[in-house]
């Protein structure tokens, strides 16, 4: 193995044939089967959708610095968050990691030549792109404004607002989840190289079975529930009516049946990301295999059963109340025994602080806290109180854009060499990452103590005094702009740039990173045969052990 | 590139991938695919079917009363075209299996298709024209002025959106029927290559069965035998 990897090294990138110079031009992109370039293809779809959010999210933020509004009617800021939340939803933090890393990672990581159905994977990417279209189409004709959650009667009787375009575009989008979360299933049982048993895969690959399953069980109830919320705005008439009998709680159950586990759908890729991380730059083994793989699939699983949560306030019975609370308490577990594993890992390894490294280590401390702040949502008697005030919007925030959107850049940074076959300058990457920390704890901690204190989510005006935390917000947004933005100058730059990466950059174990940088078409000079576990990092020596 | 991969893995018979080690690979990978798509299949309809529970234990009377709007003589005779049509697709799996000529095939991917047509064509002609006709067709021609107005809205509500959602599923499958008789008739189904035909197969398949859980939902249980029928 060391000698191919040396003959690897002195052969120069350009001259060799690698997945993204066997062929050029626009069509051999737009038909490509290949996952390597499906993956970019959805890597380059969804950063368009995060500057789409993101815009109305920094639109929303400049509008709250001032207690009147400061910019905006508050009809138009009502469509603002409303893009904010779907947009970076349903077109970005859905697809981030699974589409793109995921895309890209899983056949390499299980010594596969490609997914288990080319076709069908690019025809997800369309399809998503069919979605993303539409929505932009919503948003210039209008836009929505009945949030992220599309309650009825509101959206099915009230609105004014594009709300049949946005549904069918995240009906439209949801299926390139399910077609996506199947491939990836199908992939994983039956593409393994020789010898690579499910104890021997990476943990990302068990975090992503464990999203996929998410996908194909969580996905089509969304689907047929805007499906018949948009035929009750055509017909005028339909089952969440109230006006006939219809119950729009039956709306909010079924809403979030698929909308709490899709927070999982965010978040497992990232913990499946972080797992790759940790032992990659602590060089060690990481500590409790098999549970931090159970775990994914036990986060899951209690996926399904806890949308109650959602509802304590909207007039569910208490007793269901009651069951949900205690099954919501159930997250914690593995969600800590990941933590804890982590941690363990860190433990005496022999830590080295690169750009990935960073956004991991910000992953674990920025989960935890927003995994905690959640157990205050899951309890009913705080509940009552934190309900619908900004308490929940900075909860989520932690773990959607704290956790999710941090292991999302971390995993990029990662994997870039192998993508690019290029370098990105550390000393930036690592800048990047400190901005990004610093900033966003600037934004969204002042708004748990807002929350804490009153103040309603979803609100264009508030009370006087609130106005100091909410321009420390909106000065930390700023800076988190900033935080993303110098990543996408680097990265693009280091394209041309940027020195050559060479097979393995980061001295990782892996398949991945047993291949060339970029990977050959077919990923692999012969089929690799997997005769050891993940992470076997040669142990630490004896003296760095000791001090 | 991808070429020189596929000779390297050679035998290729027609229709194997070469993203795969072997033919029967390819063939557990397209099966497991399915049923992953069926699984997501039933959470689709299961979201109905569950407001559907849901609705009519809170509106009884009003969905007995709209279940004896419906025709279950129509409703019978699709049960048992359906089945019929399940039928001729197994039997079409088997002449592959077995190796039969390509037009017994063929045969029977057309005899599962008039089946499936003629489902439809009841389906439009008998039952939802009439609909309309009658004034029972929520939101588009509504008349009715029988007891449990809202009600029995609601219901029809239901039986519109589960049939015209199981319609579209037969489509569907008329599609993919028409995909599969171009492929036999260019001879691509062997006794050792019939993948297509057995997971478009389940797919029709489980198009049926919904509609054996649609049947006695909307049509049988609306008490009508015990109430005394029409």
């Amino acid at each position: 193995m060391s000698t191919a990897t040396a003959n690897l090294q002195e052969i120069p990138a350009e001259s060799r044939v690698n997945y993204l110079n066997a062929s050029y031009g626009i069509r051999s992109w737009l038909l490509t089967l290949d996952h390597k370039r499906i993956g970019l293809l959805y890597l380059g779809t969804i950063t368009l959708m995060f500057v789409i959010g993101g815009v109305a999210a920094v639109l929303m933020r400049l509008n709250l610095m001032e207690p009147q509004g400061a910019l905006m009617e508050p009809e138009t800021y009502n469509k603002m968050f409303s893009t904010h939340g779907i947009v970076m939803v349903f077109f970005f933090l859905v697809p981030s990691i699974p589409a793109t890393l995921g895309n890209f990672c899983i056949p390499l990581m299980i010594g596969a030549r490609d997914v288990a159905f080319p076709k069908l994977n690019l025809m997800s990417w369309y399809i998503f792109v069919t979605g993303c279209l539409l929505m932009t189409y919503a948003l210039i004709s209008g836009g929505v404004d009945t949030g992220w959650t599309f309650y009825p009667p509101y959206s099915s009787i009230y609105a004014h607002t594009n709300v049949v375009a946005a549904a069918l575009a995240i009906f439209i989008a949801g299926f390139s989840s399910i077609l996506t979360g199947l491939n990836f299933v199908v992939t994983i049982h039956k593409m393994r190289a020789p010898g690579m048993t499910w104890f021997r895969l990476p943990l990302f690959i068990w975090a992503m079975y464990a999203t996929s399953i998410i996908f194909i069980l969580g996905t089509p109830v969304i689907a047929v529930t805007l499906l018949l919320l948009g035929l009750e705005r055509i017909l005028h008439v339909g089952i969440f009516d109230p006006s006939i009998g219809g119950d729009p709680l039956l709306f909010q159950h079924l809403f979030w049946f698929y909308s709490h586990p899709a927070v999982y759908i965010m978040i497992l890729p990232g913990m499946g990301v972080i797992s790759e991380l940790i032992p990659a730059f602590s060089r060690k083994k990481i500590f409790g295999y098999s549970f931090v793989a159970f775990s994914s699939l036990a986060i899951a699983i209690i996926s399904f059963i806890v949308w109650g949560h959602h509802m304590f306030v909207t007039g569910q019975s208490i007793y269901a109340g009651l069951v949900f609370s205690s099954l919501s308490f159930l997250v914690a577990i593995p969600s800590a025994v990941k933590v804890f594993n982590w941690t363990a890992t860190l433990y005496k390894g022999s830590i080295s602080y690169q750009a990935p490294m960073l956004y991991a280590l910000g992953f674990i401390g920025l989960f935890t806290m927003g995994g905690l702040t959640g157990l205050f949502l899951a309890s009913l008697a705080t509940d009552v109180h934190l309900n619908g005030t900004y308490f929940i919007v900075a909860h989520f925030h932690y773990i959607m854009v704290g956790g999710a959107v941090m292991a999302y850049l971390g995993g990029i940074h990662y994997w870039w060499p192998k993508m690019t076959g290029r370098l990105y300058p550390d000393l930036w990457a690592r800048f990047a990452a400190l901005v990004i920390f610093v900033g966003f704890n600037l934004t969204f901690f002042p708004q748990f103590v807002l929350g804490y204190l009153g103040m309603p989510r979803r609100y264009a005006v508030y009370p006087q005094e609130f106005q100091a935390l909410n321009v420390m917000s909106s000065a930390g947004a700023s800076v988190l702009a900033v935080g993303y933005v110098i990543p996408l100058v680097y990265l693009i730059w280091s394209l041309k740039y940027g020195p050559e990466a060479g097979p393995n950059p980061w001295k990782a174990t892996g398949l991945e990173w047993k291949t060339p940088s970029p990977p050959p078409t077919e990923n692999f000079e012969e089929v690799p045969i997997v005769t050891y576990d993940a992470y076997e990092y040669p142990t630490v020596r004896a003296g760095v052990a000791r001090g | 590139m991808a070429d020189a991969a596929v000779e390297t893995h050679a035998p290729n018979p027609s229709g194997f991938a070469h993203q795969y080690e072997t033919l029967e690979q390819q063939h557990d990978a397209g099966r497991l695919g399915m049923w992953l798509f069926l699984a997501t299949e039933i959470l689709f309809f299961g979201g109905m079917f569950t407001s559907y529970i849901i609705y009519r234990e809170l509106h009884l009377p009003a969905f007995e009363t709209g279940s004896r709007l419906l025709e279950v003589r129509f409703g019978a005779t699709n049960t048992a075209v359906l089945i019929c049509s399940s039928l001729t697709m197994a039997l079409s799996i088997r002449s592959a299996q077995v190796g039969k000529s390509k037009g017994t095939i063929i045969f029977w991917l057309i005899l599962t298709m008039i089946l499936g047509a003629a489902f439809i064509g009841i389906k439009l002609r008998f039952e939802w024209y009439h609909d309309w006709l009658e004034g029972i067709v929520p939101g588009l021609s509504w008349t009715y002025s029988g007891p449990y107005q809202s009600g029995v809205q609601m219901f029809m509500c239901f039986y519109f959106f589960m049939t015209g959602l199981h319609a579209l599923h037969m489509v569907v499958g008329l599609g993919i029927l028409t995909v599969l008789v171009v492929m036999a008739a260019r001879g691509r189904f062997t006794p050792h290559y019939f993948t297509p035909l057995e997971i478009s197969g389940l797919y029709w398949h489980f198009v049926d069965i919904v509609w054996i859980f649609l049947f006695p939902l909307l049509y049988l249980i609306g008490g009508r035998y015990t109430l005394g029928g029409h």
